[in-house]
Order: structure tokens, then sequence, then C-alpha cells
């Protein structure tokens, strides 16, 4: 077992000595902690949400794309905005199609320009891309809270009244957002694995140079990524809106989200996964039996303070790709 | 032609390595001092003082700490506008618990308390790079954000949480009104701002930049990473740290934590793009900038007598902030100060096409 190796160990031990802490310290029950805990996992879930989107597009292009929360804003405002004009099926597909045509213009306007410029030029031409968005969207669809209703039922349940006594209280709708999740991943996997067009995203993932070289074209490719990743900014965006209304403050998701990618590994999409779990399930737990004792209001920097250790014992993520540096 | 080297010759070394080895860059630099030191404190208006002066001058030295960092030794940082909050609550502490202090003893103590916060998290940036590291710096962002709102101590438990400066004592004087506040955020500036040139023409200087453009080439070449990264984020933080404490202390004389969060950041990153990256004009240029275009973002639709809600304001002001950074960005990837340079090289020509 390498060094490296024994420290990830150690760094999961801790964890998870941390996390059944609470009830070996009597406390909380069991019934309560595990409320928790699938709390915890269901937001993670979210922010898994949001973070697929961030790694889908470095993956393909090796854009850090800040821009990604500004993308579920400007979808689930341009879904809420069309909705109230006609049928749920119709302005879905419109902002569909709305995606798809802001993917296209980013490549066109932002990528293709600034082609083999340094990765750090790219992330802030991303960083314009969001600032722009942001004011775009609020110019065009409007500046006020609005409510995102696509039916999904929001009263809690409660479940395995059997087990224990009282049950166990499950919010009904992060139950629908999870399942809708892993309906996603699942069609992304596929995506990639079976279809064509997937190969070819990973053969562009993997070597730019390769790939172009056996005739894949670079930039349809990048458009074609920049859409997926719309898609999953508007699934994001309706189930992040329906969930707190959709306002401006939905982009400070995006910003949640960079921790779950940084602890993940940028390159990994199960990475984006796990991480968002973990963080979900950290953030919750530390509100709960740390945050008192801190004062309250630690969520805000737990989940980066937790990706910070992580990444020093294993600075390329959980999943990422090891990184050798060669003069 | 009227910016012609012909005839200047170097004959020491002193010569040869002097700030501004040019007749007529040093005559320019001493005229714009006088201008700014003797004439504008006669000429500007009160607007001018507080509206875009005294803002400028801050926020370009927070803007060079930054470039420091990010310009010269390469580490992106997210985390500028909680190093402000460090600068200005240290002072504030300082100033509350020791009254007796000169206020630049307060600003520099201010300043080495940043550093400290800023080397602290700086050491994670030993192991992780790229963007990794920003996102790590946003860790520090967030938590000094949490840490100055939450922890009564930092506030004197002001109730409310925001909290004011008390009267600037400096030297039994108290610093008031406009113009004394201006000649005394330029003078620390332009004290700073020599002081940052000549530490990136130095060796630490040339060892950040060999940081940046390829570690592990620098540290085979003997430049101890552990020193050049550290020292980058302390003086970085110190810079940053002072003109938070500035910020604080002259600008807004009344302040919450919120005057420091993750947008001051975003928008310091974008002074040091536009105006141009590892270069210090360039953080004057792209504060100057910076600061402006809201301004005239403002007066434009007013002037054209077009009824426009600040709501619309602001969000076309983002979007023009966004459309200009692609710009900036395709046009020209180092920023303001490139352009400056290239002017400079036609006017040695000018008239003659060679």
């Amino acid at each position: 077992m390498s060094a490296s190796r024994r420290n990830l160990a150690a760094f999961f031990a801790l964890l998870a000595v941390g996390a059944v802490m609470p009830m070996l310290a009597g406390q909380a029950r069991f019934p309560q902690w595990l409320e928790i805990v699938l709390g915890g996992l269901m937001s993670g879930v979210l922010y898994s949400l949001v973070a697929l989107g961030l790694v889908l597009i470095f993956k393909a292009s090796g854009v850090f794309n800040f821009a990604q929360g500004a993308m579920v804003l400007f979808a689930a405002l341009s879904l809420v905005r069309m909705m109230e004009k006609m049928p749920f099926a119709v302005a879905l597909a419109l902002t569909l199609a709305i995606m798809v045509a802001l993917a296209w213009l980013v490549e066109r306007l932002v990528l293709r320009p600034l082609v083999n410029q340094d990765g750090i030029v790219l992330f802030m031409a991303t960083l314009g891309v969001a600032y722009f968005l942001d004011g775009f969207g609020q110019i065009v669809w409007g500046n006020d809270v609005y409510t995102l209703d696509v039916g999904m039922p929001k009263e809690p349940k409660i479940i395995l009244e059997k087990m224990f006594e009282g049950g166990i209280l499950v919010n009904t709708e992060d139950l629908i957002a999870a399942l809708i999740a892993a309906i996603l991943v699942a069609a992304l996997a596929l995506f990639f694995q079976k279809t064509s067009t997937g190969r070819a995203l990973r053969a562009v993932a993997d070597d730019h140079q390769a790939a172009q070289s056996v005739g894949i074209p670079l930039n349809r490719i990048w458009v074609i990524v920049w859409s997926v990743a719309g898609l999953v900014a508007l699934v994001a965006g309706v189930v992040w809106g329906s969930k707190l209304g959709v306002q401006f403050s939905l982009q400070q998701v995006a910003l949640k989200a960079l921790p779950v990618v940084i602890l993940g590994g940028f390159t990994s999409i199960p990475g984006a996964i796990v991480g968002g779990l973990l963080i979900g399930l950290g953030e919750k737990l530390s509100e709960v039996y740390l945050g008192p004792s801190f004062g309250g209001g630690i969520e805000n920097w737990f989940a980066y303070v937790l990706a910070l250790v992580f990444l020093l014992f294993r600075p390329e993520g959980l999943f990422g790709e090891r990184h050798i540096d060669r003069v | 032609m009227i910016y012609r080297e012909t005839g200047q010759f170097k004959t020491t070394y002193a010569s040869d390595q002097q700030l501004f080895p040019i007749l007529q860059d040093r005559i320019f630099v001493i005229a714009f001092l006088v201008f700014a030191f003797g004439a504008v404190p006669f000429i500007a208006t009160d607007y001018l003082f507080r509206a875009i002066l005294t803002p400028f001058l801050i926020l370009s030295l927070a803007a060079i700490g930054l470039n420091i960092l990010v310009g010269y030794c390469g580490q992106l940082s997210l985390g500028t506008g909680g190093f402000m909050a460090v600068g200005a609550y240290a002072a504030y502490n300082l100033a509350i618990r020791l009254p007796s202090l000169n206020l630049l003893v307060v600003f520099v103590l201010a300043g080495l308390c940043s550093t400290v916060v800023g080397a602290l998290f700086g050491i994670p940036s030993l192991r992780i790079k790229g963007f990794y590291l920003a996102v790590t710096t946003l860790a520090a962002q967030f938590f000094l954000d949490w840490a100055f709102a939450r922890v009564g101590w930092f506030t004197n438990y002001s109730s409310s949480g925001s909290v004011s400066a008390p009267p600037l004592l400096f030297f039994g004087h108290v610093i008031e009104g406009p113009v004394e506040k201006y000649l005394f955020v330029l003078s620390i500036v332009c004290v700073l701002a020599l002081v940052a040139k000549n530490l990136t023409r130095g060796a630490i200087g040339r060892s950040w930049m060999a940081m940046r453009d390829m570690d592990v080439a620098a540290e085979v070449i003997g430049i101890r990473p552990l020193y050049a990264k550290l020292t980058a984020f302390a003086v970085s933080s110190f810079f940053v740290g002072i003109a938070g404490a500035l910020w604080a202390f002259i600008y807004l004389g009344a302040w919450e934590p919120l005057a420091f969060d993750v947008n001051r950041s975003f928008e310091l990153l974008f002074m040091i793009i536009i105006g141009g990256l590892g270069s210090i004009v360039g953080s004057f240029l792209g504060a100057a900038f910076i600061v402006i275009l809201p301004l005239a973002l403002n007066q434009f639709p007013t002037a054209l007598g077009i009824p426009i809600s600040t709501a619309t304001i602001s969000e076309i002001e983002l979007m023009v902030f966004g459309a200009l950074i692609v710009f900036f960005l395709i046009a020209e990837p180092r920023g303001l100060a490139r352009l400056w340079a290239i002017g400079k090289e036609k006017l040695r020509l000018w008239p003659f096409p060679h």
C-alpha cells in the first residue's frame, strides 16, 4: 500500500468516524441520524447535477466553465417565463433550443477566437460569459422571483414506519430529483459509451491533436459538449428552481458545485457524483452537529474546507487523472 | 521623434539598471507626479475625489497586490476580497484597541496581519495547482466572510455587524475632507507601487516569474518553490491587506463584511485581466477602467435622455462587463498595459515608418 493510498484511507476513515460519531456519542437517535444522512445525500445529488455540467466541458475542451451557474439560472428563467405563455412541453423544447443556440454562440464568439490560449485565459473568458448571461437573462426575462411548478409533489413523506418508531421523514421532491439525476447520468453514460458521437467526445477529451488528426471536427464537438452541458444546466435549473424558486441567487448554486468538482476530480463523471454525495453529506452533518458550536452558518465554507483538506492528501481529486510534470 | 533615445548613453551599470532608463520617461513620470500632488488638489471637484480618484487609487493598490500573485507568480486566486477584509478588520481592531497608535503603523500592522493569513492560505499552493488552487482560495474567501460576520470579537461585538472607522489621527492631525484623504492615499500608493515595481524587477520577482512560467523547470534551476510561492502569497496579501484597510477607513468609513465579498474578488481579477497580467502599470489602467466604466454607463442614458431604471442599468452593466472581458481576452490577451507599450513603441518611431 503506497503512502498516498494510506493517506486516502486515513482521510475516509476520519470522515466515516466523523459521520458516525454523533450517533455513537449519544447525541442523536438512529432514525434522526439516518434522516440527516438521507437529506445530505439528496442535496448532494443536486450539487452533482451542476458539477456534471462543469466536468463535461472540462473533459472535452479543457475549459473550466465558470458560466455553468449562470447557464443554470438562464435556463430556469427562460423555462419559467415561457411556461407562462405556453404548455410545459413546448416551453421545455424551446428552452432546450435556446441552450443549443447559446452553445453554438459561445463556441463561435468565445472559444474559437481563443483557441490555443492558456487555461487561465479561457477560464476568465467563461467568467465574462457568466456576467453577460446574468445581465442578459435578467433584462430579457425579468429579475423577480418566479415560482417554477412542474408538478413535483412537495409534501414530505414518512417511510420505514414499521422499522422505527415515528418513521423517517423524507422529502419527496428530493427523492424525485435524485431519480432524475440518476436517469440523466445513466443516459449520459450510454451516450458517451455507445454512440459514435460519444466516442468522438471521449477521443477529444483524451487528446485534442490526435482526435483532430483522425478527422474528428473539434469545433462541432465543442458545440455538442456545450449543448449537453446546457441540457444538464436545464435539468439542474428545473430541479433547483422548483425547490428554491427561480431567482438571481440560483447562480450561487454553481459556487457550491466547485468543491464538488475538485473533490471528485475535474475529469471524472463518477467523481462528480461521488463528490456531490460526499459534500452534501458532510455539509448536512456538519451543519447539524458541528454548526451550533461554531455559531452557525458554517455551510457556506465547510464544503470548501473539506475539499481543501482532501486535496492536501490527493491533489488531483478523487478520480482525477494523475498529473505528471515533465520539463 | 519626441520620444527618442538617441544620444542617451549608459556608461554605468547603475544607469543601465535604473527604473526609467529613458530621459523622456523620467520627465513624464515626474511631471505626472507633480501634477497629481500639486495641481489635482486645486482643480478637481469633491465628486471627482470621492467617486473616482480615491477608489481608483485604493483599488489600484489591491490590483497590484493581486497582480503579484496571479500575474507574476501564476497562482490564480479568488480570495482577494477575504484578504482585503483581513486588512480592514485588523486595522479596525488595532485602531479601536490601541487608540494612541499612529495611523501609518496601524495600516502597516494590518498589512502584516493580512500577510500572515495570506501565507497560511498559500500553503496548499505547494501541493495543489491550477484550477484546483483557484477553488481552494475560494475556501479562504468564504471562511473569512463567515468569520467576520459571525465572530463577535472582530467587530467589537457590534450588534448590527457593521463597524465604522475611528477618526483618522495622523501625527496629531485628523485627516478630513476629500483632498486630504486623496493626498494621503496617493502618497501611500506611490510608495507601495515603487516597492512593488522594484520587487518584481529584482531576484524575488524573477523567481516568481520562473515559477509562473514552469514550476518544475524553476525548481530544477534552483528556485525553492516553497519560498517563491509563499513569498508571493505573503507580499500579495500585504498589499491587498493595506488596500483593504484604506478602502474601509478612507473610502467607506463604515462597513460590513459584505463590502469584501466574493464579487470584490472577481472585480479585482477583472482589473488585472483588462489591465494586463504581470504589469504594474496595467494594474493602474485596469483599476481606472473598472472604476470609471460603471459611472460612464450610468451617465450615458441620462445624457441621451433615455429613462432607464437603476435595475436595468446594473443589468446592462453586467452585460457590458462580461462582453468587454471576452472582447479584451480575444483582442489583446495581455491587456491595456500591452496597448500602452505598443503606443510607446509607435511614438519612438513616429513620424517615420521604421
